[in-house]
């Protein structure tokens, strides 16, 4: 099967910032895919490219097997894209601007489904306003709703839900998943690592203009986070067997990191031999945001 | 073709939603010019035999107003565009380099057509007007609203502020309509500046397109429509060369 984003590796100068190094991805068809990285990764400049709003200094891009600059005509017509800037035009309404970006793409009747995008981004009785009149939350699904008027098989969104209020964020994933079960290709940006962890298969991290780790999910959280127990103990002291584990003390808490659950039994064992008690036990599972932070600190 | 229907669509929505600031100042201020200079030139300025010069001024302010109003349509609209990030609504979509050029271009004659009838049909209340041939007219004013509007793409793709804009509005643009004998007839400079003038291509814009009226021009119509018309296909051409690279739009 065509992959759905296939970069190649790309490289982008902006005067003497090497901005990308050598950027290579390829996400599959029906991925939903996490692009992540701190700022100025480079996370935007690789969709700009991917867009065909910016231009290579080196390398090649396809969407969907057409290359975005040879065949941008149909590269574009099967993307959409959230920009990540909140861009808006102050002289026309939303529905206006939902009308014209049908046009651009070559659809003269597309009213129904921008009635679906409208309702399903709680716009409906916003549709008639004119854009300029929009709070900010109110401008990001405006652009989210620009970018799917052409139902695109392969959709990226860059950072769609900064400044969205908690409410209509779960109405947009709700959206914007069940858009991913119906098979389109999903890939986002944001720096709420637990959406990302909620809703994405696969991970890209970026750092650097270099994509430093690239992996399941599931298998990043395995590989790079460890389970972290927090104890209270009676006495309060950590036996000598346990004292390689221990990640920090703080106010009578022993921090221990462990491999994974299961290591919790050795502990525990260790513990009893030693004739201490456990006051008070905490364990907190890794999360994506632990591994982003173990992978960014490695790679420094 | 929906593409470039609906960009020139939005494009002649734009500027009729603003049609106050759009359409009816332009029209007030050139009708201020034609007060104010026919009544004090009227009785001191023949230019040809036969015609007074509230006549001969009218269709100089005429092309003036479709110039000054297709340049003003393209560049404010893309400088604007450019300016607020809005650029990335026409530059996601499949939207070919040409069908850009052709609705930008086709608004700005159709506001500067608007304008400059406009300027045409009020000012009939002032004097009456031949029309000696409606054809040299319609040529004259399409070319000089396409050429006006290619030039208004090229600035706003090249400047970087709205005050690069202004520059080029105030420092060339109007000079350039001010100093095409709008006002007089070229033969009644002194030769230095009537050598100079046959650079200005407006010259030509305004000369053929006062032939239309009065079947008399400083230049021969053939001639200026010739000029005119190498100077459209030159400015198309590098405008449409410029959107093609993606120049300062895809950097
Ligand atoms: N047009 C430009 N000209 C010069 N430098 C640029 C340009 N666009 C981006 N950069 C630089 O390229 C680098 C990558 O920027 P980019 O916007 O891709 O980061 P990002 O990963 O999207 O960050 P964020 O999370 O803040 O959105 C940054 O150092 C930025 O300053
Ligand atoms: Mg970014």
């Amino acid at each position: 099967m065509t992959p759905a984003i296939e970069i190649r590796e790309v490289h982008k100068r902006f005067g003497s910032l090497h901005a990308l190094r050598g950027v290579n991805l390829t996400v599959e068809q029906g991925e939903f895919f996490a692009l992540l990285g701190p700022n100025g990764a480079g996370k935007t400049t690789l969709i700009n490219i991917l867009a065909g709003l910016a231009r290579v200094t080196q390398g090649h891009c396809a969407v969907l097997g057409h290359d975005v600059v040879t065949d941008y005509r149909n590269a574009r017509s099967v993307l959409g894209v959230v920009p990540q800037e909140l861009v808006y035009d102050a002289f026309f309404t939303v529905r206006e601007m939902l009308r014209f970006q049908s046009g651009y793409f070559g659809l003269k009747k597309n009213d129904a489904w921008i009635d679906e995008l409208l309702h399903n981004l709680g716009l409906t009785d916003k549709a008639d306003i004119y854009t300029r009149l929009l709070s900010g939350g109110m401008k990001r699904r405006v652009l989210v709703a620009q970018a799917l008027v052409h139902k695109p098989p392969v959709i990226v969104l860059d950072e769609p839900t900064a400044g969205v209020d908690v409410e209509l964020r779960q109405n947009l994933w709700e959206f914007i998943r069940r858009l991913n079960r119906d098979g389109h290709t999903i890939v986002l940006t944001t720096h709420y690592l637990e959406e990302a962890e909620a809703l994405c298969n696969r991970v890209a991290m970026l750092k650097q203009g270099q994509v430093i780790a690239l992996d399941t999910t599931r298998n990043l959280l395995s590989a790079h986070a460890a389970t972290q127990v927090r104890l209270r103990l009676n006495p309060s002291q950590l036996p000598d067997a346990l004292q390689p584990l221990l990640a920090g003390e703080e106010a009578g808490w022993f921090r221990l990191t462990l491999n994974d659950c299961a290591a919790l039994e050795g502990v525990l064992a260790s513990l009893r031999k030693a004739n201490v008690a456990v006051a008070d036990l905490e364990v907190s599972k890794p999360d994506l945001e632990d591994v982003f932070l173990r992978i960014m600190g490695k790679a420094a | 073709m929906t593409g470039l229907w609906t960009l020139f669509y939005k494009e002649l929505l734009r500027f009729w939603k603003v049609s106050l600031q759009t359409i009816l100042s332009p029209l007030v201020s050139t009708l201020l010019y034609l007060l104010i200079f026919s009544h004090v030139l009227e009785a001191h300025v023949q230019v040809y035999p036969g015609v007074g010069y509230t006549a001969f001024l009218i269709p100089g302010l005429v092309m003036m107003a479709m110039l000054q109003n297709a340049f003003a349509n393209s560049s404010s609209s893309l400088i604007q565009s450019k300016m607020n990030g809005n650029i990335v609504f026409l530059l996601l979509p499949p939207l070919a380099y040409w069908e850009f050029f052709t609705a930008y271009i086709a608004a700005a004659v159709v506001r500067g057509l608007m304008v400059g009838a406009g300027v045409g049909l009020v000012s009939l209340w002032f004097t009456a007007l031949p029309l000696a041939h409606p054809l040299w007219m319609a040529l004259f004013a399409l070319a000089g609203c396409v050429m006006l509007g290619a030039i208004g793409i090229i600035t706003a793709l090249w400047a970087s502020s709205y005050d690069q804009m202004a520059a080029v509005q105030n420092f060339l643009i109007m000079p350039l309509t001010f100093l095409s004998g709008v006002f007089y007839s070229i033969h009644s400079l002194p030769p230095f500046w009537q050598a100079l003038s046959r650079y200005n291509p407006i010259f030509y814009l305004i000369d053929g397109f006062r032939y239309g009226f009065f079947g008399a021009s400083d230049v021969s119509p053939l001639l200026g429509l010739s000029i005119v018309g190498v100077c459209c296909l030159a400015l198309s051409l590098a405008t449409l060369a410029l959107l093609k690279s993606g120049y300062k739009l895809r950097n």
